[in-house]
């Protein structure tokens, strides 16, 4: 597998290998290096944000509560899609508790603009 | 003619910051801000990667912004929703519009700059071709989606690898559009490594380094756009044009402070920040007027906005309440030299303390070495395996060891 390492702008190019369980990572130039290698090697999570319908129709952000394995991004989405947030909840609500049973709630992180007119 | 002792123009992260700051001082602050609720642009940053020195942990825009109005709910900082700052005056003298009040004229013993800034545009560029429906800035398409609810596109490419574009990429591809590639003027990413990772590579998409956006074609929709890789001179190699069919094009191609209010005023601008000169405590060229935040120079980080814009809050309270600071009578210039675009504070006060410099490299280098120089003296230096034009960089100086010209430069 091939990536960049994100942990500063160097952005070293790594290539990780595994032969018989063992993990190699290299092109990496410092430890925090080889460490993000196995890590996205062995198990990349990601926190995922989108928008969830409200009860009045409108939108509010949400995010995974602690991230999710990268590969599940996409089944998390269209869960996501089937819920309703009501229309009055405020930040931190949790709209469902262990999504796929991934160990990650559902928060929202936002609320709906005022309507400038109100 | 209402009195404050700080009036802060702009209620986002700068601005909430600044009158936290003011407040804490003991300063009666005023916000002005025009939108309909505080928070400025983090509302429609609805990713992650806030936060993360500021707090600690990892927080969506929305979420460091609400820690901020939290905050400024439980102390006497007065806001002004749906307010439109229209001037800044002499002797603090600041005029805005309001549905509550009309047209007011306030006064103030400091005033803190804090608007933001915008996105270039279209026009800015001066891109070709027709003008059809579907070219939205990446803020643009940003507030309309995650605001809104609108997806302004099916099938979408992005011109500009800042981290707006790069947000965006993702953004679009999460919620069922097509992002067809990202298109680089430069050899390299303006945006953080991470978001090139997390943001384009997640969702194999692709990205043209030195590469530009020659037309585009089809009205009233858009129908596609021609792209061409750029010489050494960055001027489009048109034999080389090829056709993407898309309806949509982002323009992710740089901000720029949003100082329009200073037309008229004695405030220095930089020509390189577009933001006010200004001094260590972020005091512009006119006493008594501050700023801080993406209005002053653009940020990577809005912890970094917040801090500065502390710094700024604090400055301001103290010259409205106890006038102009002590200093020993000297001011130096902070200039740069090889490889830095700018540096700022622009000027500092000798004395006491020590006083952090923020600088911005011209171009991608890597095994350099930093240097702040004083008189032909090194007064800081450090050796770097790359620094960016993307990733702001910070040098602390003891002002005991200045008595001159302070030079910031690459040794390269």
């Amino acid at each position: 597998m091939k990536t960049i390492c994100i942990n500063c702008p160097m952005g070293c190019p790594l290539e990780i290998t595994e032969e018989d369980g063992k993990i190699t990572v290299r092109g990496y130039t410092c430890k925090r290096g080889l460490d993000y290698g196995v890590s996205e090697y062995t198990a990349p999570v990601r926190t995922v944000t989108t928008l969830m319908r409200t009860s009045d129709g409108g939108v509010v952000p949400v995010k995974t509560s602690r991230p999710v394995p990268k590969n599940r991004m996409f089944d998390v989405l269209e869960r996501i899609r089937t819920l309703i947030a009501p229309a009055d909840a405020d930040i931190g609500c949790v709209v469902e508790h262990d999504i796929l049973a991934l160990g990650a709630d559902i928060v929202v992180t936002g609320r709906p603009a005022p309507h400038p007119n109100k | 003619m209402t009195r404050f002792d700080v009036i802060v123009i702009g209620g986002g992260p700068a601005g909430m910051a600044a009158a936290l700051a003011a407040d804490a001082k003991g300063a009666k602050v005023l916000v002005i801000e025009r939108d309909v609720r505080l928070g400025g642009i983090l509302n429609q940053c609805i990713h992650a990667g806030f936060g993360l020195h500021y707090f600690g942990e990892e927080l969506t825009g929305p979420e460091y912004a609400d820690r901020f109005e939290k905050r400024l709910a439980k102390t006497g900082v007065k806001v002004m929703l749906g307010a439109m700052a229209l001037s800044v005056g002499r002797e603090g003298e600041v005029v805005v519009l309001s549905p509550e009040e009309g047209l007011t004229h306030l006064k103030a013993g400091a005033v803190v700059l804090a608007m933001g800034c915008r996105e270039r545009t279209a026009g800015a560029i001066a891109l070709a071709g027709t003008r059809p429906a579907g070219i939205y800035t990446a803020g643009m398409a940003q507030k309309m989606c995650n605001i809104e609810g609108y997806l302004v596109g099916r099938r979408i490419v992005i011109l500009g690898s800042g981290d707006i574009g790069l947000i965006m990429a993702r953004r679009m591809t999460l919620e069922g559009a097509h992002v067809e590639r990202v298109i680089e003027l430069m050899p390299y990413s303006a945006g953080l490594k991470r978001n090139i990772v997390q943001c384009l590579e997640d969702f194999g998409i692709p990205i043209d380094y030195s590469h530009t956006v020659t037309r585009v074609v089809g009205k009233p929709r858009m129908e596609g756009l021609y792209y061409a890789p750029v010489d050494e001179n960055r001027k489009p190699v048109l034999s080389e044009e090829k056709f993407i069919p898309c309806d949509c094009l982002l323009l992710s191609v740089g901000l720029i402070p949003e100082n329009d209010i200073l037309s008229g005023t004695d405030i220095v601008l930089s020509r390189v920040t577009s933001g006010a000169e200004v001094d260590e405590n972020r005091m512009t060229t006119v006493p008594g007027v501050f700023s801080c935040g993406n209005v002053l120079h653009v940020h990577d980080l809005v912890d970094n906005v917040s801090h500065e814009s502390e710094i700024a809050g604090a400055a301001a309270a103290e010259y409205a309440l106890h006038g102009a600071p002590v200093t020993d009578g000297n001011v130096y210039a902070v200039g740069v030299g090889r490889g830095v675009r700018y540096a700022l504070p622009q000027r500092i006060h000798g004395g006491e303390g020590s006083v952090e410099i923020f600088f911005r490299t011209d171009n991608v280098y890597k095994n350099c070495k930093v240097v702040a120089e004083c008189g032909g003296r090194t007064l800081w230096s450090k050796k770097r395996m790359i620094v960016a034009p993307g990733e702001m960089e910070k040098i602390v100086l003891d002002k005991r060891d200045i008595d001159g010209e302070v030079t910031v430069r690459l040794e390269i």
